[in-house]
């Protein structure tokens, strides 16, 4: 450790013990992990529905676009440090080389290339599948036949699980989604009261789901089969269940879908869908033969209790020069939407501990939440329910287990198939 | 607000007994650990007596080289309880399939990845790059320290503050659930109540100040501080990289501030910025914490190019390639990295036009850091490359970066984002470059900075073993992550219901495990180090060659770094003195003017923190008190007069006389 600095005259040859076998390292972990690819389901890389096709097409297009770059710079890495590396005495060594504008304008340029075509590919491609856009297409190859209108379904994320409203034939269902093959489908998705995500891999890219805000996803399924769909975007200690399932199903099987759905479903009326908003996990799949009238935009004008105010009317309200005195204390209080506020007394928000009765600890069970089996939590131990007072009890749960969700549903698309 | 006070809600606020988990097994256990190495470390300062040192030359300590250490350490500190964190997560998700619930229940399992994220990003990635850049830069620009050496000492503390507030949820209370950007209406007080969110932003808020004063400092040291002759185009590129990351800081922190201020607004009094009620709508939320988000990324990202570069032309014994285009490479990505925000949300139902607009620019950042990792093949080329541990790094990165490169790129084109966003391809992709890029750069900048901080260099097995667990540890525990994302998995799951998943989740955490035996490898190496110092020993201040300034001084350096401010010549100075066969100054010493150490940054962080946790439990009176108090020791601390002194001609002199010794020993 004494040696003296280095000079450019006389580099000491520096050991390199291990050097090349470190540098492998990364390849070695490749061979394995391609031989497991062949035996699980990409589903993204080889999805069921035509706009989900395109996003793959693009996926790889550009992965494409860009290993032209990344392999020959990955290569002349690797090349270049073993080379020119101290012990290498052939190699030429030229301490003040550090300018060169061939290579100057090369490695700016290059890249510039690969991003003016990956750029191009990216205007196009985002406009094209701009999820609000309807499509055109129903895959590569064909366009929609006339007289095809689009499936309308309004989708909304609720804690945990979805509400899918079919306008045109006036069902609703939850966690289950059925859809004949080949007919574009036009989603309208909100949620109630936190952000999700609603995402069908095999279908489509997902699109985010907002409370008071309505996105939009236009898609079209190409093979019949039952997929999943989900949640992608965290929103809470259910999420993790947060599935549902989505079929695709030939026009005469969906229409069969629908009858039933009419014969044998419930009724979503007003407080029924106040009962389901309320946090739950793992629920089953369940069928409603009609819904409440206009349920979808006072979900989005977050008013679905008789007794609120729907934002449009209070922006109605805001265009005339808004309102004053008492008639602005009283929309106030109609206004006010997070429900599971509405049970609180006088207290600040967040208020938690002696004042509120709600743990402000991790431990205590999250509202509408199943037990856990006992791992050192006080509250698994009773029904589910939070020890402390002035929390709502976790609604009802009716198929409590796995094996309950799967032959729970009315009726099951699977079964109308066969 | 005030409806049912009572007398303990008055003196507590909202904490009771109940609030700590001392039924939680995982808790017992970590309480237990942290408990008996916490005795051990105040049993062993005790015993060798080392208080009155650690108070004297460390706590309050203005000297930038030994801040700069100091937040090294905390970082790797918080490296441990990040990385804990992501053992558990990766064990959870490695058996929690079909009936098998795992041992982490949603609500602590949700707490286990919002801490994880926020403890490496915030606490790690953070002090660390701070850290490098406290310690490098002033000795690389010529300088005695930063220009504001209180405030150095200040905002390390800091920064400490806020990493202590989040220690302390863990045996206190909770932590937040709501993810480690805390999107609203889910971090809310309707959807989040409970300390936990709090916990959250007091702890950002606090560290937040000391990282923005800190990028101020280090602003002001490069534009006012550097040596005669040190232009603009001859900085090294470490001080540009800084430079530019400091700039980032400035204009990026504020809005982190105004967005958390807003949410505890929300949490607090009742409005509604972000959340469902009267007009809040969180897509503002979501566009100001990443106006501040994206910025971050490349605040930790360009200290790391700035040690590769050094690295890089270190090593291979020659100039570095193309220092012009590296640094308009810099300024570029600072100015592209504020228009790039919204690809993070492109799912949110931006139009086709806005999408793409952000997109492309995001794609445009690419050109030039491609640019730059030319530049470092370039460097190499026609180089003597001499294989050390910090060389090894370089490598590694380079290959590791640029396939973090290439699926960032493909993230950026939204069509393809929204069949990856929140899947699982991301959370590959992003590690990919964060550990790929920020950790393996600052692993390589503790090798390459050490010898130069202690004296002696760091044992180089053990730090090959460090590289290659770190390396192998990464693919393995990464690449099932993007096999996953193509498979349509979703992060933040906590229970999976698909078995043919589990053997992926499986090899993931025997990565982790190989990352767990890397920072072993690495705990071992500082121990056998600080053994082996004597046999590691360097004298010459320049064990690896260097071409920077800090290598021209001794190891460690003085307090006063240089006797004679350096004049430079050349953007390698040190290189190019010792071409020139620079001779070093041996008389003619004078004293030299130093700031004086002062506690006052200590306690003002200690009162910041009382503050945090008095208003995280709604304790008005001590939050009421502390402020009061911040104010008053911020006040008093300006009547503080005794705050520089001399180092004596003499004292210089013996100094450099012991320099000149060891110069001859060597």
């Amino acid at each position: 450790m004494t040696s003296s600095t280095p000079l450019p005259d006389r580099i000491e040859p520096a050991k390199s013990r291990g050097g090349p076998a470190r540098r492998l390292l990364p390849l070695l972990a490749l061979p394995p992990v391609l031989a497991m690819l062949g035996g699980c389901n990409l589903v993204v890389m080889s999805p069921a529905g035509y706009v989900a096709e395109q996003q793959r097409n693009l996926v790889l297009a550009a992965t494409g676009l860009m290993l032209l770059i990344i392999i020959p710079v990955i290569f002349f890495t690797l090349f270049f440090a073993w080379r020119y590396r101290a012990t290498n005495e052939d190699a030429v060594y030229d301490p003040e080389w550090h300018h060169s504008t061939q290579l100057e304008v090369l490695i700016w340029t290059a890249p510039l290339m690969i991003i003016i075509a990956l750029g191009a590919l990216t205007w196009i491609g985002t406009h094209t599948l701009d999820p609000f856009r309807p499509l055109s297409k129903i895959d590569a190859k064909r366009d929609i036949p006339a007289g095809v209108e689009p499936l309308q379904v309004e989708a909304v994320a609720m804690d945990w699980k979805w509400l899918f409203l079919y306008p045109q034939y006036g069902i609703a269902t939850v966690n289950e989604l059925a859809a004949p093959v080949d007919r574009p489908i036009q989603f309208k998705i909100t949620a109630t009261d936190v952000m999700n995500t609603f995402y069908v891999p095999t279908l489509a890219g997902m699109v985010y789901a907002m409370p008071g805000m309505q996105t939009q996803l236009h898609a079209v399924i190409n093979r019949e089969g039952s997929y999943e769909g989900r949640s992608a975007h965290y929103s809470g200690a259910g999420f993790s269940n947060m599935f549902f399932k989505f079929n695709g199903v030939t026009d005469q099987a969906f229409d069969q879908w629908v009858a039933k759905t009419k014969a044998q479903g419930g009724e979503l009326t007003q407080e029924a869908y106040l009962e389901l908003e309320k946090p739950s996990e793992s629920e089953p799949a369940r069928f409603y033969k009609s819904y409440a009238k206009g349920l979808f935009d006072r979900i989005i004008g977050m008013c679905p209790r008789p007794e609120q105010m729907c934002v449009g009317e209070m922006v109605k309200i805001d265009a005339r020069g808004g309102a004053s005195g008492a008639e602005a204390q009283a929309n106030y209080d109609r206004l006010q939407y997070d429900n599971r506020m509405a049970d609180r007394g006088n207290e600040a928000p967040g208020a938690t501990g002696p004042a509120s009765g709600t743990g402000p600890h991790g431990q205590t069970q999250p509202q509408g939440m199943k037990p856990r089996p006992d791992m050192g939590n006080p509250d698994s131990r009773g029904q589910g329910e939070s020890a402390l007072p002035g929390q709502e009890k976790a609604p009802e749960v009716k198929a409590p287990d796995s094996q309950g969700q799967k032959e729970g549903g009315q009726i099951a698309p699977k079964q109308l198939n066969q | 607000m005030f409806a049912n006070l009572d007398l303990q809600q008055l003196i507590l606020g909202r904490f009771t007994i109940e609030q700590i988990p001392y039924h939680e097994p995982i808790l017992q256990a970590t309480f237990a650990g942290v408990a008996v190495v916490g005795l051990a470390v105040l049993g062993v300062i005790t015993y060798f007596r080392f208080w009155g040192p650690l108070w004297r030359d460390w706590v309050t300590s203005i000297d930038h080289k030994k801040i700069g250490i100091m937040y090294c350490i905390f970082a790797l500190i918080m490296l441990l309880r990040g990385f804990a964190d992501a053992l558990l997560m990766r064990s959870q998700q490695a058996i929690a399939f079909g009936s098998e619930q795992g041992f982490l229940p949603p609500h602590h399992y949700d707490q286990i990845f919002t801490a994880h994220g926020m403890i490496m990003i915030f606490f790690v990635a953070m002090p660390f790059v701070t850290g490098m850049m406290n310690f490098a830069v002033p000795l690389q620009i010529g300088a005695r320290d930063v220009a504001f050496p209180f405030l150095n000492n200040f905002s390390f503390w800091m920064t400490v503050a806020g990493g202590i507030l989040v220690m302390v949820s863990l045996f206190v209370g909770e932590f937040s659930r709501a993810t480690w950007l805390a999107y609203p209406p889910l971090s809310g007080a309707a959807m989040s109540p409970g300390v936990g969110v709090d916990y959250y932003i007091w702890a950002l808020q606090i560290a937040g100040i000391g990282t923005l004063l800190s990028g101020i400092n280090l602003i002001a040291t490069i534009v006012k501080m550097r040596a005669p002759g040190m232009t603009m185009m001859k900085l090294p590129i470490f001080v540009w990289s800084s430079l530019c990351t400091n700039i980032l800081i400035v204009a990026a922190f504020p809005i982190l501030t105004a967005v958390l201020a807003m949410l505890s607004l929300d949490r607090y009094v009742g409005t509604h910025f972000f959340t469902n009620d009267l007009g809040g709508n969180a897509m503002l939320y979501f566009n100001l914490i990443w106006i501040w988000g994206h910025p971050e990324v490349y605040i930790l990202i360009l200290p790391a190019f700035g040690v590769f570069s050094e690295i890089t032309s270190t090593f291979c014994g020659k100039r570095l390639f193309g220092y012009t285009s590296m640094v308009y490479a810099l300024v570029v990505i600072t100015i592209l990295a504020y228009l790039v925000w919204l690809h993070h949300f492109f799912t949110m139902g931006s139009g086709a036009d806005v999408n793409s607009f952000f997109g492309i620019t995001t794609m445009i950042i690419s050109i030039p850091t491609g640019a730059k990792i030319f530049n470092w093949m370039f460097t190499m080329y026609r180089g003597r490359i001499r294989f050390e541990v910090p060389m090894m790094w370089v490598v590694a990165f380079i290959v590791t970066f640029v396939i973090g490169g290439m699926t960032g790129v493909l993230l950026a084109v939204p069509p393809a984002d929204f069949v990856l966003h929140n899947s699982l391809f991301l959370i590959a992709h992003f590690h990919n470059v964060i550990i790929g890029g920020v950790l393996f750069g600052m692993f390589a900048g503790v090798t390459f900075w050490f010898p130069k901080a202690f004296g002696f260099k760091l044992d180089e097995f053990w730090g090959k073993m460090a590289l290659v667990f770190w390396v192998s540890g990464f693919y393995v525990a990464f690449m099932p992550l993007y096999v996953l994302g193509l498979m349509g998995v979703t992060r933040r799951m906590q229970h999976f219901d698909d078995p043919s998943l589990q053997i992926w989740f499986v090899i993931a955490a025997c990565g982790a495990g190989l990352i767990a035996l890397g920072i072993a490898s690495q705990i071992v190496m500082f121990v056998v180090s600080i053994r082996n110092r004597e046999k590691l020993r360097d004298l010459t201040g320049d064990p690896w060659g260097g071409r920077t300034l800090e290598w021209s001084t001794s190891s460690p350096p003085p307090d006063y770094n240089f006797a004679f401010t350096p004049v430079v010549h050349d953007s390698d100075a040190w290189w190019d003195m010792k071409n020139r066969g620079f001779a070093r100054p041996m008389t003619g010493y004078k004293p030299i003017h130093m700031p004086k150490n002062t506690a006052a940054g200590a306690i003002l962080a200690g009162l910041n923190f009382t503050f945090g946790l008095a208003m995280v439990w709604y304790v008005w009176w001590l939050a009421a008190l502390s402020f009061v108090a911040i104010i008053l020791v911020a006040i008093l601390h300006t009547f503080n007069y005794n705050r520089d002194y001399y180092i004596p001609a003499d004292t210089v002199s013996r100094t450099e006389g012991q320099r000149t010794r060891e110069l001859e020993m060597a």
